[in-house]
């Protein structure tokens, strides 16, 4: 393998899966994120796991958590119409705390949209879409490099907390193509999920052990609220457990945040962002640097559980925060509320299907705003 | 009966939800004499069951047991098997969650042909939820969607599924439990996709709904509306006219298995990468 690489994206995701064990793909075609499939299906066979393309996005999910039963590390990748559909499997998943990956590339607009255009728009759908409370983690990448190593994390997380990992690209990140340095096996950790000490007697909603099927017990998997063996609960015992279930994220949030801060330690304007969106916004921290701007970025990689104490702590030193998304406003709710106060939270937008640019996140960032445009 | 299937039941987890009378109880004890027939080793047995009244099973039965989501059930079994193809999958579902909601689902996994034991507990109408029309449904018969009668055609099941390619098709009724047991034992058998339409009663809703009486009057229903194929007028269940549905193996006949050209794929990819090296 050679130890530098040109990739697109959608490559990076495929092999960083491969890079973590997946040996389960279970998915249906869907611009901008099919190069994902095409190369598993192509890759997946010689490493001695399974592909299938399913009929649909909802059996593609509901097989990877199937597959996951049967022992299997599972992925399945789609686009913003595929993963409307996801949300069925995405509440099983949570509620059978089964580990899988779920990648979503996201695409422009609601429906059908603009199918080749980028977009962030799928933030809030990624961390409420499903119905009922329910635990998810949320990540995001912003490179090709990012998007392999993120991709390792997603299945990380999901194999040590028995959640499923929804990934975040979008169709720029997909397509783009960049050098990237190989990483050598073994260089990223990769971790497995936990095996009880002894498969007999075992329960398979008392913690992170898990178990697959055949492997020496008999167990009951269930959508229905549960108890520890599997069986139905009612009452205070279900809200125990769901408590439980949303706990093993939400207790977990300072763990689970990966984050980059660029030039941000003495910033008076903190520009937060995350994805494809933080690349120009780390051009602009450049930019207003130049033109004597104290500025930085923090850059947000885990969305879910959302980091409240790195949005607290960069707004305590800013006088101004500044949220650009290729979206109306979706993570600036969480930005603003987080921060408190303590600063000015700004949202800047861009949804023509392009990417903001260094220069207007540097103008959004002096300019003063505009009626009507605040949160 | 020589087994004692009790051994199969998780008696912890009973009573079981169904209504007295139901069909599916008797289903299930074929299905225990016939999983016992086989010999099949439990901890190596998964049953997978979508949403309804049959969708309840797996909770007392002990194996490996998954409750899925509605209709889902097939695109999940598809998973657990091809994940570990050692497991004996059984797929329980209803009609509504095999051929509405499920029927995506239904009609890919008879032409993928993997390995799958899909039994359908077929008792004509939505029984958890109320009673309410499915697909299934004679047409004319009432139900709580359809009180002056089901003004669409029902669905038949075994057609569909031989329209889908399945490799080994069979209707019976909870009225026949011997026929019931050979026929699962068939289809467990089967090396591809097997599918057995199992006419069920829900006395509740469409006992009631359609003045057939008692839950003794409906298996007498049972008994009376179906008839062995060869002495059916034509294959069909619902054709005008007819007043009998046929029961029978409509078809057993191998081809390649999906999970088999799966491992083949694997193994030539697996090889010419070693070769490559």
């Amino acid at each position: 393998m050679k130890a530098q690489r040109l990739i697109q994206g959608n490559e990076a995701c495929a092999l960083g899966a491969l890079y973590a064990g997946c040996n389960f793909y279970a998915g249906y075609p869907i611009t901008p994120s099919s190069e994902v499939m095409e190369i598993l299906a192509q890759e997946m066979p010689s490493r001695g796991g399974v592909f299938i393309q399913m009929e649909d996005e909802i059996a593609s999910i509901s097989a990877i958590i199937g597959a996951s039963w049967g022992g299997a590390k599972v992925l399945t990748a789609t686009s913003g119409p595929g993963f409307s559909l996801m949300q069925e499997g995405i509440g099983y998943a949570a509620i059978t705390e089964t580990p899988c990956v779920i990648v979503n590339c996201q695409r422009w607009g609601p429906s059908t949209g603009q199918p080749t255009k980028g977009a962030q728009g799928d933030v809030m759908q990624a961390i409420w879409g499903t119905h009922g409370d329910h635990p998810v983690i949320v990540l995001t990448a912003s490179d090709v490099r990012d998007t392999f190593d993120m991709t390792v994390r997603a299945f990380n997380l999901a194999e040590a907390y028995r959640v499923p990992v929804i990934l975040l690209m979008d169709e720029v990140l997909a397509h783009m193509r960049e050098n990237i340095r190989w990483p050598a096996p073994g260089e990223i950790e990769v971790v497995e999920r936990a095996r009880p000490s002894e498969p007999r007697g075992f329960k398979p909603f008392d913690g992170e052990a898990f178990l697959p099927f055949g492997a020496g017990a008999r167990f009951h998997v269930t959508g229905l609220a549960h108890g520890p063996e599997g069986f139905a609960v009612a009452d205070e015992a279900a809200a125990r457990e769901l408590k439980r279930m949303v706990g093993k994220v939400q207790n977990r949030v300072e763990e689970l945040a990966c984050f980059t801060r660029y030039r941000l330690d003495d910033a008076d304007l903190a520009i937060v962002s995350y994805g494809i969106t933080s690349r120009p916004a780390q051009s602009a921290v450049d930019l207003l640097r130049d033109k004597g701007v104290k500025a930085g970025l923090l850059n947000l990689k885990t969305l879910w559980p959302f980091p409240d104490h790195l949005v607290r702590e960069a707004a305590a030193n800013a006088d101004l925060m500044l949220v650009p998304e290729l979206n109306m406003g979706q993570l600036v709710r969480e930005v603003a509320r987080a921060a408190g106060g303590r600063c000015e939270v700004r949202p800047l937008s861009r949804i023509d299907g392009h990417l903001l640019t260094p220069g207007q996140i540097a103008d959004a960032a002096v300019t003063p705003v505009r009626e009507g445009a605040t949160l | 009966m020589s087994e004692d299937y009790r051994r199969f039941i998780r008696l912890s987890q009973l009573p079981h939800v169904w209504c007295p009378g139901c069909g599916n109880g008797t289903i299930v004890k074929a299905l225990l004499q016939s999983i016992g027939d086989l010999g099949l080793v439990q901890d190596q047995v998964v049953v997978v069951s979508g949403i309804g009244c049959s969708g309840r099973t797996p909770f007392v039965l002990d194996f490996n047991t998954m409750h899925t989501t509605h209709g889902r059930a097939l695109a999940f079994a598809a998973g657990v098997k091809l994940a570990n193809q050692a497991l004996h999958v059984i797929v329980i579902m209803g009609d509504g969650d095999a051929s509405a909601i499920g029927g995506n689902h239904f009609i890919h996994a008879c032409r993928r042909n993997l390995k799958l034991t899909a039994l359908i507990f077929n008792n004509g109408i939505y029984g958890l939820t109320g009673g309410q029309q499915a697909p299934t449904t004679p047409t004319g018969k009432r139900t709580t969607t359809s009180l002056a009668g089901s003004i669409e055609p029902a669905f038949d099941l075994v057609r569909l599924a031989l329209g889908a390619g399945a490799g080994f098709v069979a209707r019976t009724t909870s009225f026949d439990h011997k026929q019931m047991t050979s026929y699962f034992s068939q289809a467990i058998s089967h090396p591809g996709f097997a599918v057995v339409d199992v006419i069920t009663s829900c006395p509740t809703y469409f006992g009631r709904m359609n003045d057939v009486g008692e839950p003794y009057d409906l298996l007498h229903y049972l008994r009376d509306s179906t008839a062995p194929r060869d002495v059916c007028s034509g294959d069909t269940a619902f054709a005008p006219g007819a007043d009998r549905m046929p029961t029978g193996v409509f078809r057993c006949e191998t081809r390649d298995e999906y999970g088999d050209l799966c491992r083949r794929k694997i193994e030539a990819a697996v090889e010419k990468a070693g070769v490559a090296v």
